[in-house]
């Protein structure tokens, strides 16, 4: 950070500067400056909502983007994550009590003899930005921890993750085990992973791949929102 | 045609074989087009074994931080290296690209290595699997060099030192799989575990499937010969 932005006082920029400055402080994953940021526009009455998603989900979508696009690489995504977390930490508690639109909810977890959880962890909290009540299972799950957390936690959505080309394909084993037990159709499925794609999701029969958190969001809402249409006219 | 067909040549440093690759050297029949962080390996191999009909051309190793480009990147060098060479086999495994590299090389009638990357053709790709190791993180004689510049530097932990327990927090051991009997690099693979706080084991592994695989290779000579298989389909 250059010496002139160090002299910026948060509390002294209006409402449409404060949330510009909290897009290039997420971008440049600072913690500190995102949580002032927070409270500050709290204090000025903004819905906790209002904040996670403008400021906070906007500022993440940014640097989603610039990853995929090869501008920014992990480590920078990994900063921009935890300063988004900083700010999450305060508004989490606050959602609930302020009536905060809930969208549904996903169990997530990183599949077996893989520990790669970095993109995992992003998915998830893009997913807790966009309404969605996530529960992590971290990492290494085999099959049992995936059917013990859906029969526990009832979620609309199952997500699972693999980076290693070795362990993408048990994701297959647990969607036909989900089958065997006649309970594949009461979830929907979504992987993700670098290495995966498009027609690999449709092999192993996943509602759907998504290739980024972006993606994610967008492709939960849309499956939730086609299960309320369907609930309705059934 | 003598032994040493293959000169040593001179931009043969491991920062080049990191971020730029190698050129062919122009002789032989048969192109070994290669990931940087095996050129010395395969140069090894073939100046043991006198295969003097087979070239090495190595792309940038530093792309498996990308592996999103490894696909595209070897279909361009076969194309721009066909018209010199009886034969191009690809000294890849999946290293990532779920399937795509195989696809392509299918497309393309080459060969490539079957397995999903090179630390599991190193310790042989049968007893890599039967070990099942989850919670290790592996060197090999390339990276034990390069650790810097293809795992610290780019992860940021140069510049974000707080980053290492987001990374490796859920790692037990760093397993260096040893191509050769080195105690300057055993040394460095040991310092490079007590830098990311892990317990560390030499493996001992030779050149493992790497020989046999090139071995096979170059029995066959300059005839196109059946597709090795990947071993991981979905
Ligand atoms: C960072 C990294 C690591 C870190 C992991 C730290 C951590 N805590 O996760 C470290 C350095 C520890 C590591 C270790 C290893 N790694 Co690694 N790693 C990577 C790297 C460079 C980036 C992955 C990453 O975090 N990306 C950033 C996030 C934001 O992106 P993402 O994971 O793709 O997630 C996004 C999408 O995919 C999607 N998504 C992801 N999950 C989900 C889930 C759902 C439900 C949905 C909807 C979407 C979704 O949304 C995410 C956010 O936008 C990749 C290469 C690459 N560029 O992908 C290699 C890579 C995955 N690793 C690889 C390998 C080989 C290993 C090791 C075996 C290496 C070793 N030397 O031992 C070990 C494996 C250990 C193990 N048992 O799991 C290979 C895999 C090759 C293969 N054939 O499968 C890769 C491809 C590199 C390569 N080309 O060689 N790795």
């Amino acid at each position: 950070m250059s010496d002139e932005e160090d002299d910026i006082i948060l509390s002294e920029l209006d409402d449409e500067e404060l949330v510009q400055q909290m897009f290039d402080d997420l971008y440049d994953g600072l913690k500190d400056e995102i949580m002032e940021a927070v409270n500050i526009l709290l204090e000025r009455g903004w819905a906790p909502y209002r904040v996670l998603t403008e400021a906070l989900v906007g500022g993440m979508t940014i640097v989603g983007n610039d990853f995929r696009d090869g501008i920014l690489f992990v480590p920078e995504v990994l900063l921009a994550a935890n300063a988004m977390k900083g700010g999450m930490s305060i508004l989490k508690p606050l959602l609930a009590e302020t009536g905060a639109p809930r969208m549904g909810s996903m169990v997530i977890g990183t599949v077996k003899g893989d520990i790669h959880d970095i993109g995992k962890n992003l998915v998830a909290m893009m997913m807790e930005g966009a309404g969605f009540e996530v529960v992590d299972l971290g990492i290494n799950n085999a099959v049992d921890a995936y059917l013990g957390a859906m029969a526990e936690h009832k979620p609309d959505i199952l997500g699972m993750s693999a980076l290693l080309t070795t362990t993408m394909p048990y994701m297959k084993v647990v969607i036909d085990t989900m089958k065997e037990q006649g309970i594949r159709d009461d979830y929907i499925v979504l992987v993700g992973g670098a290495p995966l794609n498009e027609e690999f999701g449709k092999a192993i029969g996943a509602d759907a791949y998504c290739r980024d958190a972006a993606v994610a969001v967008e492709t939960a809402k849309k499956f939730i929102a086609r299960k309320h249409n369907q609930m309705a006219a059934g | 045609m003598s032994r040493m067909t293959i000169p040593e040549p001179d931009n043969l440093s491991d920062a080049n074989l990191t971020a730029q690759g190698l050129r062919p050297a122009g002789n032989g029949r048969v192109l070994l087009l290669a990931c940087g962080a095996l050129a010395r390996e395969i140069l090894a191999l073939v100046r043991l074994n006198g295969w003097d009909h087979m070239d090495l051309a190595c792309l940038p190793a530093i792309l498996h931080n990308h592996p999103e480009k490894i696909t595209d990147a070897v279909r361009a060098a076969v194309d721009s290296h066909r018209a010199n060479y009886a034969r191009i086999c690809v000294v890849y495994a999946d290293c990532g690209t779920g399937g795509l590299l195989q696809a392509a090389c299918d497309e393309m009638g080459v060969e490539m290595v079957p397995g999903p990357h090179c630390y599991a053709f190193f310790d042989g790709l049968a007893e890599f699997e039967s070990r099942g190791e989850v919670t290790s993180f592996y060197l090999t004689d390339f990276l034990s060099r390069q650790f810097d510049a293809f795992v610290w530097r780019p992860l940021g932990l140069d510049r974000h030192p707080q980053l290492l327990e987001m990374y490796f927090g859920n790692y037990e051991k760093l397993v260096y799989l040893a191509q050769t009997d080195d105690p300057d690099l055993t040394a460095r693979a040991e310092a490079q575990a007590a830098r990311l706080g892990l317990a560390f084991e030499r493996r001992f592994t030779g050149y493992g499937d790497l020989a046999r695989v090139l071995e096979g290779w170059a029995l066959q000579g300059t005839q196109g010969a059946p597709a090795t298989r990947a071993l991981q389909k979905p």
